[in-house]
């Protein structure tokens, strides 16, 4: 094998210039586009109050505090579970939608389309449609190009700005932090963090696009596992549109090979060569093709939403099944359930979690002391939790089949004040007498209550009180 | 070598490999992937210029940052230091009756006091200061030179019967043994029995009573209720330093008892002795 006849070990980027395109799924992505990113950028201004000495910001994750945020919703650490449910949620809902639709995740939500789809649109106000941006591609350097790439450059480098921007104001108070980084009063972590996701959204969205979803994103080759042949892609009804032809040719296929799916496309690829990796169902192509097809009196859905299984049927001249068929599977369905299951049992757990918290860590070096007066004592550290906006006293009590005593360290009356959104630290003392069974028994179960004091809630702990056996 | 088999749908080349019916092409690398392996490599040089990198004979070279892992903790442990010095300053200035009143301080002298406690006294005392044979457990009520805060901390500072610190707390039972026959002995034994609310021989506790009253009450008081002026131990109470048996007893009159405790004023500042005593008096049986 001579060097000239291998194939090169590197290849350069193909530049892609994704012509102009309207219709039906043109305008759910201009929606889809504006009301995603609608809600990254304006939801850390939203404001909501939650009273005195707390945040105002409808959304925030305050990480001095360890706190998150979320309109009603305050979690706490503690109850991280809340976001890890919604992360499996999440992973859930892109399988359901995988094994359904395909790659709809890719091809409308996910941020990098977003964003390309974004910077394209602003490549198009300024260089113009296709054929204008390959003109200047391949124009030298003059000063119409030079002024024309850095016009768009400069409005690129202001939307990557502001992504990078609405970021950090998920983390602190958005208009002091808007202030402060006006100012150069900010932390330097939030001026890094701007400067990485500006670096990240200017690169992957003006100049490596597709390449980022070919080659670094490890969604694509993860679909291919997800997908079967009942899935909903994008396709090329290659038994209608075989052989091209010219529009009036009788003998060839619908398709006239105008190249409008080919030119349309942000992948640069051509959906006729069948499902590729490269293809994240923007479908793109189905509205640039349907547009070609009514100029020439032809039916829509040379290309369209189509499902593999289907293909036998329309060689045949069937119609192809309809799509509810194609959705409502037993796969789908598995889904849909492990989704509303672990959605509800979410929503279950926020509303029935108490206002009360309360962990009780019994000391068990030593298990138990003796007093001069021959009283056997535990000790019981105790964490309480006060999750309202105001101090709240609670009552500590307890219950056992046995006599013990209960005593609150620095406690008159077992009462506990704790600060509003706050933890105290505090410690028990349960003792039995030397004449309570207790204090010879190995061990006693018992029950801690804790109790507000305005006796609007109250709650449980159970632990082991460990007496002297004698030897 | 062949030529190579070209894939029929993409026209790439194709390595050969094959499994499942499934083949691996050769398809080309994006260029700019190789950008970002060569950033990689000059990022690594001048990682390896700015940073510790390039092992020596001796030492590594220390890199143009002049960064180290070591540097770092000090400036941190400096950091600390310099953030908690008007604390140890205030710990080391307070009057100890009023730093359990001084919220702030107290929490920050027991939780140092903690650490210390583990590092310094655990091996003795127990890391949960319980104590054990020999070693007083420092949670009960039961104290032999005083359970205040600031009695506490005279014997850290200080410690006991030992020879380093002419403050050593001090007092020496004799071995009574030598003055004492074994009956006798066992007489007086029976009777801290009958005092601390154990079985006993109700004869040889009436006989001991007298013996008591003779050789012990000087110390232990007539009541047997102890005295902490000079260490001595409450005989009542349900609590004992050596245990409360019969044969036990019986040793400890017969050769009495030694126990030392080093002195910690040598070796701890006046703020970590006071804090350790804060430590101890909030263990739970602190007195005020």
């Amino acid at each position: 094998m001579s060097p000239q006849d291998s194939q090169p070990l590197y290849v350069s980027r193909e530049p892609i210039f994704p012509r102009r395109v309207s219709g039906t799924f043109r305008r759910l992505k201009w929606w889809i586009m504006a009301i995603t990113l609608g809600i990254y950028y304006l939801t850390p201004w939203i404001r909501w109050d939650r009273g005195p000495s707390l945040p105002d910001q409808a959304v925030l994750i305050d990480m001095a505090n360890r706190r998150f945020y979320f309109f009603w919703i305050e979690i706490w650490p503690h109850e991280f579970y809340f976001v890890a449910g919604l992360l499996i949620m999440a992973g859930l809902g892109l399988f359901l939608f995988t094994s359904a639709l395909g790659r709809v995740w890719c091809g409308y939500t996910c941020p990098q389309t977003v964003w390309t789809d974004l910077f394209i649109l602003v490549e198009r106000w300024i260089e113009g449609d296709r054929n204008a941006r390959v003109r200047l591609w391949q124009s030298k350097w003059d000063l119409r190009k030079w002024r024309l790439r850095l016009t768009k450059w400069t409005v690129w480098l202001l939307i990557s700005v502001a992504t990078g921007g609405a970021w950090v104001f998920y983390f602190a108070d958005a208009p002091t932090l808007m202030r402060n980084l006006v100012t150069f009063d900010a932390a330097f972590i939030a001026y890094s963090t701007i400067a990485i996701l500006t670096a990240t959204t200017f690169i992957f969205g003006g100049f490596m696009r597709e390449q980022v979803c070919i080659y670094m994103c490890p969604w694509p080759r993860i679909q291919g596992a997800m997908m079967d042949e009942q899935t909903l892609t994008v396709g090329y009804r290659e038994w209608r549109g075989e052989p091209r032809g010219k529009k009036h040719d009788n003998t060839t296929g619908d398709c006239i090979d105008c190249m409008a799916c080919v030119n349309v496309c942000p992948m640069g690829i051509d959906i006729r060569d069948g499902q590729q990796m490269e293809c994240i169902t923007c479908a793109l192509c189905i509205d640039a093709c349907d547009d070609v097809m009514e100029k020439i009196g032809k039916p829509r859905g040379l290309i369209d939403y189509l499902a593999l299984a289907d293909e036998p049927r329309e060689r045949e001249g069937s119609l192809p099944r309809p799509i509810w068929q194609h959705v409502f599977r037993l796969r789908t369905i598995i889904y849909t359930v492990l989704w509303a299951a672990i959605g509800i049992g979410l929503v279950f757990a926020l509303f029935i979690r108490s206002d009360i918290d309360m962990t009780v860590e019994a000391v068990r070096n030593p298990t138990y002391i003796t007093l001069s007066d021959g009283t056997v004592r535990n000790v019981y550290n105790m964490r309480l939790r006060n999750m309202d906006s105001e101090t709240r006293n609670f009552r500590m009590s307890l219950t056992s089949e046995e006599i013990l005593h209960i005593d609150v360290e620095g406690a008159d009356g077992n009462i506990i004040s704790v600060a509003p959104d706050s933890t105290t630290q505090i410690r028990v003392y349960v003792s039995a007498r030397p004449q309570d069974p207790a204090s010879a028994r190995d061990r006693t179960d018992l029950r801690f209550w804790v109790e507000d004091a305005a006796g609007e809630s109250r709650a449980y702990r159970d632990s082991v009180f460990n007496g002297k056996v004698p030897q | 070598m062949s030529d190579p088999k070209k894939d029929e749908i993409t026209g790439v080349e194709s390595t050969g490999h094959s499994w499942d019916g499934i083949e691996e092409l050769n398809n080309p690398l994006p260029r700019w992937w190789l950008w970002t392996l060569y950033l990689c490599i000059i990022w690594a040089i001048g990682y390896t210029i700015a940073y510790p990198a390039w092992p020596g004979i001796t030492k590594a070279t220390s890199g143009l940052l002049g960064y180290s892992t070591r540097g770092e903790v000090a400036e941190q442990i400096a950091v600390v230091e310099a953030r908690n010095a008007p604390l140890i300053n205030a710990l080391t200035d307070i009057e100890l009756a009023a730093l359990p009143e001084n919220d702030d301080l107290h929490r920050f002298a027991v939780a140092g006091g903690g650490a210390i406690f583990r590092t310094y006294c655990s091996q003795c005392h127990g890391s949960g200061a319980a104590g054990a044979t020999g070693y007083p457990n420092l949670l009960d009520d039961d104290w032999l030179w005083g359970g205040k805060i600031d009695q506490i901390a005279t014997t850290i500072r200080h410690g006991i019967r030992n020879d380093v610190d002419p403050d050593a707390l001090w007092s020496q039972m004799p071995a009574f043994g030598d003055i004492l026959e074994p009956a006798e002995i066992n007489d007086v034994v029976q009777y801290v029995r009958a005092m601390s609310g154990q079985g006993h021989d109700a004869a040889a506790a009436e006989a001991g009573s007298e013996i008591f009253l003779e050789q012990c009450s000087a110390c232990h008081g007539e009541d047997g209720k102890g005295n902490r002026d000079m260490g001595a131990p409450n005989l009542t109470d349900a609590i004992w330093l050596y245990g409360g048996s019969v044969e036990t007893l019986t040793y400890t009159v017969t050769n009495s008892r030694f126990g030392v405790m080093p002195p910690w004023s040598n070796r701890l500042s006046e703020a970590e002795i006071k804090a350790v005593a804060a430590y101890v008096h909030q263990l739970g049986g602190g007195e005020e």
